[in-house]
């Protein structure tokens, strides 16, 4: 009751920041910015929720056990993505000699795997984020 | 004592002496002949939207170019994720019993 105005303010702002985050990740490879710069965004929305809010309605939020899914498939996303190119008889992590499709260049779905590898990166550099706040946080507590 | 300090400037100023010397000979700095800029440089440079059809040249690079440094630098970032975590979980529940 005592944080009234921050927490309607928050509540209005943080879900823009946090789809302001993944416009960023998305559009990383038409844009400036890119999926480091993106994942801090959408991890600073959550770290910013949680001070608000309190550290516990934000571990409801986003349980830990989400976070290390994420952290740990987001990781091998990438290696995943790699082997696209051994699968089609490219070296790895190979784009273009793996014959993928690069589509129209400045459009959202090019670049072949470049996105789909952006989006995994900025998504598991935000839950590191929020795992190393919470993590923190909690040892303070 | 006196000594010591005496030789440990002169030792320090050779020594400095030789890194200017190293420095002088540098190419200047910006200079489109330095060997710096090879052909490397200049395909990144001249062709990265025939090569991956991104337009941002940064992005060109870090994900498709240098795509194996981005990927090691992802697996240092969840490498210390995992050392905080292990860290900071295992002293909350222990309390030295092992």
């Amino acid at each position: 009751m005592r944080d009234y105005i921050l927490k309607r303010m928050a509540a209005v702002i943080l879900g823009f920041i946090s789809m302001y985050g993944f416009y960023v990740i998305l559009h990383g490879h038409i844009s400036p910015g890119g999926s480091f710069a993106g994942g801090i965004i959408v991890g600073l929305s959550f770290i910013a929720f949680s001070t608000i809010y309190g550290i516990q309605d934000g571990s409801a939020k986003l349980p830990e056990k989400i976070l290390v899914w994420v952290e740990s498939y987001g990781t091998l996303w990438y290696g995943l993505m790699g082997l696209v190119g051994i699968v089609k008889g490219a070296p790895f992590l190979a784009n273009k000699l793996a014959g993928v499709d690069l589509g129209t260049p400045g459009t959202l779905s090019s670049g072949g795997l470049i996105s789909l590898i952006g989006l995994g990166v900025g998504i598991r550099v935000a839950s590191t984020m929020v795992t190393l706040f919470f993590t923190l946080m909690e040892e303070e507590a | 004592m006196k000594l010591r300090n005496i030789l440990i400037l002169l030792v320090a100023l050779i020594l400095i002496y030789g890194i200017l010397i190293a420095v002088a000979e540098l190419p200047p700095y910006g200079n489109p002949d330095n060997p710096a800029y090879n052909q490397v440089a200049q395909r990144y440079i001249n062709q990265p939207i025939e090569d991956t059809g991104v337009p941002n040249m940064v992005t060109a690079i870090v994900l498709d170019y240098r795509a194996y440094d981005t990927m090691f630098e992802t697996i240092v970032l969840f490498t210390a994720a995992l050392a905080v975590v292990i860290t900071l979980k295992s002293s909350e529940k222990g309390g030295g019993d092992q």
